[in-house]
């Protein structure tokens, strides 16, 4: 009884926030309220069996990516008040569009059943006596081990592609430049003067100095 | 006793709709439309998550995963490209992005 009051109400918090989140008039507020739909999302995989995915989904998106969105809301000087004109002339159409799906998505749930065959068709049945972690594990690393390898190197793109997009040269900073520095002579920088006695010795002129720079 | 799968069908579906009324109302702001694209990828994870559980089929859990993984790495490149149109143009207007209409 008391799982389907928690299912119940982190149901509501989850919808209401995702409504905030579409509707909200500060984009910070939007992504705060995205923090809390992902919070309620995990405790309903937690409701669903799925330890390991709940807190995934709250380490890697509350801490990661809703920071990476508050991180770029903050940081942009954007007016979001003229982002949000067009809500009151887009919204009855995004509405129409979102009753349609939603009766469109009834009617499969109004005729969907389970066939009478699918608990043979089970691919890898979930062991008994392991927790979610080692039981996820144990796919992770050998039947799917390609697959989890691959979505490893799409990360790896998409951290190499986000460096390489923001990342700025500023031609006035002042680097370090080993391959001049190794191929610098001695005779290019060090001017040797003979100085007459009494007579001082003459600077070198504008020129030598610039290059011996 | 277990919640049935069509709560959570239920719940996912509210969820994907909301997200796609959000891409359609805020058509200007390009970070609630990722942020809506996000709600979407929400509720498929919570459907195959609530299949799993309910059938005892780890492969829904591990599709999830997947699912995570390139929503993880889809936002980060989003926003990246994000920063940079900003710093470009001074603005992130959806209408605004008009240089490659040929």
């Amino acid at each position: 009884m008391i799982v389907q009051i928690v299912f119940a109400l982190v149901s509501l918090v989850l919808l209401a926030s995702a409504v905030t989140v579409v509707s909200a008039r500060n984009p910070v507020h939007a992504v705060l309220f995205l923090i809390l739909a992902f919070v309620s999302a995990s405790v309903l995989f937690l409701l669903a069996g799925a330890e390991f995915l709940a807190f995934i989904l709250a380490i890697v998106y509350v801490g990661a990516v809703a920071v990476l969105f508050l991180f770029v809301v903050m940081m942009l000087d954007v007016d979001f008040a003229a982002l949000k004109e067009g809500f009151q002339r887009y919204a009855p159409v995004g509405a129409l569009v979102g009753i349609v799906l939603f009766g469109e998505l009834g009617l499969v749930a109004l005729t969907w059943h389970s066939v009478s065959g699918a608990e043979i068709a089970i691919a890898y049945p979930m062991p008994a006596g392991t927790t979610n972690a080692v039981a996820l594990g144990s796919l992770l690393y050998t039947a799917y081990l390609p697959l989890f390898q691959l979505s490893g190197v799409i990360l790896l793109v998409a951290m190499i592609g986000a460096i390489v997009l923001t990342h700025r040269d500023r031609p006035r900073a002042k680097r370090q430049s080993l391959g001049r520095q190794h191929a610098r002579m001695p005779a290019e920088t060090l001017h040797i003067v003979k100085a007459e006695l009494g007579a001082g010795a003459a600077i070198p002129s504008a020129k030598t100095q610039k290059e011996t720079l | 006793m277990p919640i049935p799968v069509s709560a959570y069908l239920l719940v996912s579906g509210l969820l994907l709709v909301i997200g796609v009324f959000g891409i359609f109302s805020n058509r200007k702001n390009i970070i609630v439309i990722m942020m809506s694209i996000e709600l979407i990828l929400l509720a498929a994870n919570l459907n195959f998550v609530a299949f799993s559980g309910a059938l005892h089929d780890m492969v829904g859990q591990v599709f999830t995963m997947f699912v995570l993984t390139v929503a993880a790495a889809e936002s980060a490149i989003g926003l990246a490209i994000l920063v940079i149109y900003f710093r470009n143009r001074g603005s992130i207007e959806v209408e605004d992005v008009t240089l490659m209409k040929g």
